[in-house]
């Protein structure tokens, strides 16, 4: 079942289209990577989908149309904002009375049982937490939520790296549980590299590549060219290449590992350097439209 | 893909939730408080003001029984003078807090951007306005009404340690402070309906300044009736709409408990101004809803 399903989504600001036709389709138990460069569209896309925006196009999470039932569909999804949003004037207990009123699958104890973890005083303010402690307040009471979607914008923006680690640890150790559904917006790709189940690329507007990781790690793979082979792989039509210590670095989409193995040394391409192929600067791009 | 296959695969895997809206406005109040002390907070310290203020009074001043007036009438008044004082000054505090909360109630959440935490609950924008409306409409009048009464029982209390019960005789108490409960919520909260409305609709519209937005429209238009036609019925209807409803009746002293209840509650619910009032708030409530779903963070 699709937990999100959209066709032909848009989305304008005056003159500067932020969506342009959008398809999408998470199913449940999906953890997917929107990657893409600032002002590339993500964000308004997350919005789109959390009815916090109108739009133009078809769009359903979980069967509802989110502008128009943005309250009940927060129900069953939840989600962190790019920058840490929790009231700054809150106690973190006023936090959990507040949730624990308003939503009707907040499991208190849940909650409380992750803050036991870290430590964040029950009588704080949010305004006395660092950056990471009110991210870490934010999952635990997202964590604590029942939902079958959670939406994560930029989540571990300006977080240490311990910090950014531990939210990944957590969500994958505590929350995930097989028909939940994860959607991540990031540009810091390497921190989510090892957690998605997909991955989509979105640029200007577009989703330019769109890939489940099985299915891209079975097509793409990148050599690193011996120089007296290199004719040879590129005759393989690489659709990207890169100079990289010296050596010619090039991408494949499609080709035979043995064939390549014969060339260079060959390994699975990070999805930092899958986007740039794909993404890229300008050149990478004319590059690719012209195959 | 059809909806209502896919809804109903939803709701079969997890059956609908949800929190009944009462108590989600209650919630949705109770956060509204905790974020907005000033609501007990400044009614409370103006309170504990006068208390101070009259126990000095009390402890400095030597008895005036003999100084009292002789005429019954002039003798209540005196008697009198000291808690009308108090209740205004409590009204008053109340009204400005009133204002600042309401122009800052729709605008604040979007400038710390706290609105998208908001908006990540289930509750919706109807219910977040009509709990930030009922702030200034009830929670404000009943809050005050009550710090009223305490401090007046308080200042009773002070003038009969000084004076004896005598000058606390000349006072109908009861009459007091169903006269200060009718004033506060009929008209500081019912009555000014319309200006709870329209400040957040400013609130709900400004991207910065609310409080300009709340009151330089109304100005201009006041202003601008005046230089083109020469006439100022806005501005009238305006002070109608701010005073109107509670110009006492003819007799009324204008500084005496008389002055706060010019009608009967009956008088007043059927009054047709008080419903053409509700109206406008709720124009501006709608509109205010409307954009508080279209609006992000500024």
């Amino acid at each position: 079942m699709a937990y999100i399903e959209a066709r032909g989504l848009r989305k304008a600001y005056g003159a500067t289209i932020a969506l342009d036709g959008v398809d999408l389709r998470v199913e449940e138990g999906r953890i997917l990577g929107l990657i893409g460069p600032n002002g590339a569209g993500k964000t308004t896309a997350l919005n789109a989908i959390l009815g916090l925006t109108p739009y133009q196009g078809e769009l359903r999470v979980l069967g509802r149309d989110p502008w128009a039932e943005r309250n009940r569909l927060m129900n069953d999804v939840c989600f962190i904002a790019d920058v840490a949003v929790l009231p700054r004037w809150m106690k973190v207990s006023q936090a959990l009375d507040y949730v624990a009123g308003v939503h009707p699958r907040f499991d208190r104890a849940k909650a409380e049982g992750f803050l036991e973890r870290t430590s964040i005083r029950r009588e704080s303010k949010v305004r006395e937490l660092s950056k990471g402690m009110v991210t870490q307040l934010h999952l635990a009471l997202v964590m604590a939520i029942d939902a079958r979607l959670l939406v994560l914008d930029e989540p571990t923006l300006g977080l240490d790296i311990i910090f950014r680690k531990r939210f990944y640890d957590s969500l994958l150790g505590d929350y995930l549980d097989g028909d939940r559904t994860i959607v991540v917006a990031t540009h810091q790709v390497e921190e989510v590299e090892h957690v998605l189940t997909d991955l989509m690329f979105i640029d200007r507007g577009r989703i330019v590549f769109q890939s489940s990781m099985d299915e891209l790690e079975s097509r793409y793979l990148e050599l690193a060219a011996r120089p007296e082979q290199l004719a040879a792989a590129r005759a393989l039509k690489p659709i990207h290449e890169r100079q990289s210590l010296g050596r010619a670095i090039l991408l494949f989409n499609g080709v035979e590992r043995q064939q390549l193995a014969a060339l260079g040394d060959v390994r699975t391409p990070s999805i930092a350097d899958l986007f740039l192929a794909i993404v890229g600067d300008g050149a990478g791009q004319a590059q690719g439209a012209a195959r | 893909m059809n909806p209502a296959v896919s809804s109903g695969a939803v709701a079969a895997k997890q059956a609908p939730v949800e929190v009944p809206v009462g108590r989600v406005f209650y919630w949705s109040l109770r956060r509204e408080i905790w974020e907005n002390r000033s609501i007990y907070l400044v009614p409370l310290g103006v309170g504990v003001l006068i208390v101070l203020a009259t126990a000095i009074n009390v402890m400095h001043m030597a008895p005036n029984l003999h100084t009292q007036p002789l005429d019954p009438a002039m003798r209540h008044d005196t008697a009198e003078s000291p808690f009308i004082f108090a209740s205004l000054l409590l009204m008053f505090s109340a009204m400005v807090v009133s204002v600042f909360y309401s122009v800052d109630a729709l605008y604040g959440e979007r400038r710390d951007r706290s609105v998208l935490f908001w908006k990540s609950m289930p509750v919706s924008d109807t219910v977040t306005v009509l709990a930030k409306l009922s702030i200034p409409l009830l929670v404000l009048p009943l809050v005050t009404f009550a710090v009223t009464f305490v401090t007046q029982v308080l200042m009773l209390l002070l003038a009969m340690m000084r004076a004896g019960a005598g000058p606390a005789s000349q006072l109908a108490l009861f009459q007091m402070w169903w006269s200060e409960c009718f004033h506060l919520v009929a008209y500081h909260g019912l009555w000014w309906a319309p200006f709870w409305g329209w400040f957040l609709l400013a609130s709900a519209w400004a991207r910065r300044a609310p409080l300009l937005w709340a009151v330089l429209p109304p100005l201009a238009i006041g202003f601008g009736e005046r230089i083109a036609f020469g006439t100022s019925h806005f501005a009238h209807w305006l002070m109608f709409r701010f005073v109107g409803g509670m110009s006492g009746p003819p007799d009324a002293k204008p500084m005496s408990m008389g002055a706060l209840m010019p009608g009967t509650p009956l008088g007043f619910v059927t009054d047709i101004h008080v419903w053409t009032g509700f109206a406008m708030c709720a124009v501006c409530l709608a509109l205010a809803v409307y954009l508080r779903r279209q609006r992000g963070p500024v």
